[in-house]
C-alpha cells in the first residue's frame, strides 16, 4: 500500500463527489441499521432483565436438600434416594453467615426471611397465600414494596400485614379490615390490613402477604431458625458467579435468579440471534453494494487501468488503488452512519425510564466500534475481487476499447 | 552509427491470434532492429500488423515465435513482472488517443509512470515533469485537468508523460491521428526536437505520408512482413 496508491484512490473519490457520497450514504444506512438493531436488541434485553429481576431476589440461600441416611448398606442392593420430608427445612444457624454474605463483592442487600404457606379467611371466603416475614427496615430490600403501596402504608406492626391488590380484589378486602390467617403449622391469628401493594407480578399481587419477622416466627413455629436468605446483587448478571461463591463460603444451597428464569434467557438468546441475522444482512447489503459499485467503476475506468498498466504500473498498485477506494468508502460511510445513529439515538431516554409503548433503545449497546470495524473489513473484502479483476485487465484491449 | 548503438533487435517474429479455423497470422517472421537516437516511421495499410508490432515491442503483448531482445534483455523469455519493470524503465508510449487520467492534473499525469514505479511522487519527479511540460509548451497548464485542455494540448501532455522515465525508445501509435494539421505539426516538431536533444529513439506508426516524411527512416509493413526498411 504505497502513498501513491492512497493518492490515486482518494483523488478518484474526491473527483466524483456525487457518486462517492451516494455510495457512502448506502454504507451509512447499513451501519445505521446495524447500530439501531444492536441498541434495540440490547435495550430490549436490558429492559426485560430489569423488569424480571427488579422485584425478585437475585440469589436465594436455603438449606441444602437432604437425603435420608442409609442405615444398612448392602452390596448389590438397589438404593433409591428420596428427599427427607420428615424435617422442616430451615437455616438453624444463620446469624454467622450474614457478615460473610454482606462482605461478598457485588452484594447490595441481604434479607433473612421466614416463609410459609397459609390461608386467609374472610367470612366464607378462603385464599391460599405465601407469607413472607421480613426484618424491620428490610421490607423493600428485595421487592420495592414501599414504592408499590397503592393504599394504606408500608408500616408493619406486629398485628399488621400487607397484601397484594389482586388478593384484596378477590376477597373484597380494604385497608383497616381484619382477616384471619391460618398457617400450615395450624396456628391461626387475626391481622389488620395495613397496606395494599401492586408489584405488577400477578403471583405476588395475588398470593404474597408481608408481615413482621417476629410475628412470622410465632405463626410458623420457627423459634430460632429462618426459611431462607434473599440477596440482591449488582449487576444482576453476576448473580450466578456470586451464588457459586456464596455456596462455597456458607455451605448453603444458593440459587441464582437465572436458574429459575431459563425461559427468559431462551427468549433473549432467540432475540439476540434474530438481531445477529438482521445485522448480518445489513453487512451483506454493504458488501454487495460496494462490490457492484467497484465492478461498475472498473468497467468505466478500463482504459485508465489499461494506460496505467501500459506505463509500467504493477498489478499490485492497481489492486491497492481499488481495495483502498472500497475500504475508504466503507470506513468513511461507517463513521458517518455511526455519527448519525449516535445523534438520532441521543435524545432517547435510558432504558430504565422507558414508558409503556416506548422503544427500549440502549445507545450504549449500539456496538458503534464493532459496526465501524466490521463495515470497514467487509468493504475491504468486497473490493478485493473487483480489484483483482482490474489488475487482470489486458492493457492492449483496454487501450483499444 | 555502429552496432554498439543498437537498442532493439527482433528476428523471425511471428504473432498468431486464435486457433484452428479462427487462426490469424498477423506477423510472419519479421526482422527489425533500431538504434539509439533513431526516428522511424512505421507505415502500412490497416491490418498490416503495425499496432501488433508496436504492442509486442512495447512488451504489452508476447510474440508467438521468434526472438525479441532489447538492451541485451531477452524479452521473449522474461516473466510478466520483469517485462512490466522493463517497460516502466526503458519504454515510453504515445497513443492515438491521449489516455490521460481524468482525475489528475497535467503535471500529475506526466509524473504518473515514475510515481507508479516509485510508489510516491517526489520533488525530483515534479521538477522533471515541470521541465517536460515546459519543453512541450504547457508550463502554464501544469495544474489543469485533461478536461480543461484542447486535444493538441492533451496529446502534448501524453508525449511529456512518455518521456518522464527517460526512455530509450518511445513507441507512438498514430500520435497525431486525432489532431488537426496544426496540432499534428506541433506534436511532430516536439517529437523531433526531443529525438535530437534527448537522444530518444522513436518508432511512429502512421498512415500519414506528411508525418512519415519528417522521420529519418521508413519501415513499411505489408501483410505481416517488412517490405521496406
Amino acid at each position: 500500500m504505497t502513498p501513491y496508491a492512497v493518492k490515486l484512490a482518494t483523488r478518484h473519490l474526491l473527483s466524483h463527489p456525487g457518486q462517492t457520497a451516494l455510495l457512502m450514504s448506502g454504507v451509512a444506512l447499513g451501519v445505521g441499521v446495524f447500530i439501531f438493531m444492536s441498541a434495540l436488541i440490547g435495550g430490549l434485553a436490558t429492559l426485560l432483565t430489569l423488569r424480571t429481576v427488579g422485584s425478585i431476589p437475585h440469589v436465594v440461600l436455603e438449606m441444602p436438600d437432604r437425603d435420608p441416611d442409609i442405615l444398612v448398606p448392602r452390596s448389590g442392593a438397589q438404593v433409591v434416594l428420596q428427599k427427607d420430608l420428615s424435617r422442616r427445612e430451615q437455616i438453624a444457624i444463620w446469624q454467622p453467615a450474614l457478615p460473610i454474605i454482606e462482605g461478598e463483592r457485588g452484594v447490595t442487600a441481604v434479607s433473612p426471611q421466614i416463609r410459609g404457606s397459609a390461608y386467609v379467611e374472610r367470612g366464607q371466603a378462603l385464599a391460599p397465600v405465601g407469607v413472607i416475614g421480613v426484618m424491620p427496615g428490610k421490607l423493600s430490600d428485595i421487592a420495592d414494596i414501599e414504592a408499590a403501596i397503592v393504599d394504606g402504608s408500608s408500616n408493619l406492626p406486629t398485628d399488621g400485614i400487607l397484601i397484594g391488590s389482586r388478593l384484596a380484589s378477590d376477597l373484597g378486602l380494604r385497608v383497616g379490615q381484619v382477616v384471619r390467617l391460618t398457617s400450615d403449622r395450624g396456628r391461626a391469628r387475626s391481622f389488620r390490613i395495613g397496606g395494599i401493594f401492586t408489584l405488577g407480578i400477578a403471583s405476588a399481587d395475588r398470593q404474597a402477604v408481608y408481615m413482621d419477622f417476629t410475628t412470622a416466627r410465632a405463626l410458623f413455629d420457627l423459634p430460632t431458625g429462618i426459611s431462607r436468605i434473599e440477596i440482591k446483587v449488582r449487576p444482576a448478571t453476576d448473580a450466578t458467579e456470586i451464588a457459586a461463591r456464596l455456596r462455597r463460603s456458607t455451605n448453603l444451597k444458593a440459587t441464582a435468579w437465572a436458574e429459575d428464569n431459563s425461559q427468559l434467557f431462551e427468549g433473549l438468546d432467540a432475540q439476540a440471534r434474530t438481531g445477529i441475522i438482521i445485522k448480518a444482512f445489513a453487512l451483506i447489503t454493504i458488501v454487495v453494494g460496494i462490490a457492484s459499485a467497484m465492478l461498475l467503476s472498473i468497467v468505466r475506468r478500463q482504459s485508465e487501468i489499461g494506460i496505467m498498466r501500459a506505463m509500467g504500473s504493477s498489478k499490485r498498485l492497481v489492486v491497492a488503488i481499488f481495495v483502498l477506494e472500497g475500504t475508504l468508502i466503507g470506513f468513511v460511510g461507517a463513521i458517518a452512519g455511526a455519527a448519525i445513529a449516535w445523534l438520532v439515538l441521543l435524545p432517547l431516554p435510558p432504558v430504565a425510564e422507558v414508558q409503556s409503548g416506548g422503544l427500549p433503545i440502549d445507545r450504549t449497546q449500539g456496538d458503534f466500534l464493532l459496526a465501524i470495524t466490521l463495515t470497514t473489513l467487509a468493504a475491504a473484502l468486497a473490493s478485493i475481487l473487483p480489484a483483482r479483476r482490474a489488475a487482470q485487465i489486458d492493457p492492449v484491449e483496454a487501450i483499444g476499447s | 552509427m555502429s552496432d554498439d548503438d543498437q537498442i532493439l533487435t527482433v528476428s523471425g517474429l511471428t504473432k498468431i491470434f486464435g486457433e484452428g479455423e479462427a487462426e490469424t497470422v498477423v506477423l510472419k517472421g519479421l526482422d527489425l532492429s533500431m538504434k539509439t537516437c533513431e526516428m522511424a516511421a512505421l507505415l502500412g495499410p490497416s491490418g498490416s500488423g503495425k499496432s501488433t508490432l508496436l504492442n509486442i515491442l512495447g512488451t504489452l503483448m508476447r510474440a508467438t515465435g521468434g526472438s525479441h531482445e532489447m538492451l541485451g534483455v531477452d524479452l521473449m523469455q522474461a516473466s510478466e513482472a520483469k517485462r512490466t519493470e522493463f517497460r516502466s524503465k526503458y519504454l515510453g508510449f504515445v497513443f492515438q488517443f491521449h489516455h490521460l487520467l481524468p482525475d489528475l492534473t497535467a503535471l500529475e499525469n506526466v509524473m504518473m509512470p515514475a510515481a507508479s514505479a516509485a510508489g510516491r511522487e517526489n520533488r525530483i519527479m515534479r521538477e522533471r515533469a515541470t521541465e517536460l511540460l515546459d519543453s512541450v509548451g504547457l508550463a502554464d497548464r501544469r495544474d489543469y485537468r485533461p478536461a480543461a485542455m484542447s486535444g493538441g494540448q492533451r496529446q502534448r501532455v501524453a508525449v511529456a508523460r512518455a518521456l518522464i522515465n527517460n526512455p530509450v525508445l518511445v513507441l507512438a501509435d498514430e500520435p497525431t491521428g486525432n489532431l488537426d494539421r496544426q496540432s499534428a505539426d506541433q506534436v511532430m516538431d516536439l517529437i523531433r526536437s526531443i529525438n535530437q536533444t534527448m537522444e530518444t529513439s522513436f518508432l511512429i506508426s502512421t498512415h500519414d505520408e506528411h508525418i512519415a516524411s519528417q522521420c529519418q527512416r521508413r519501415i513499411e509493413l505489408f501483410d505481416g512482413k517488412i517490405v521496406q526498411s
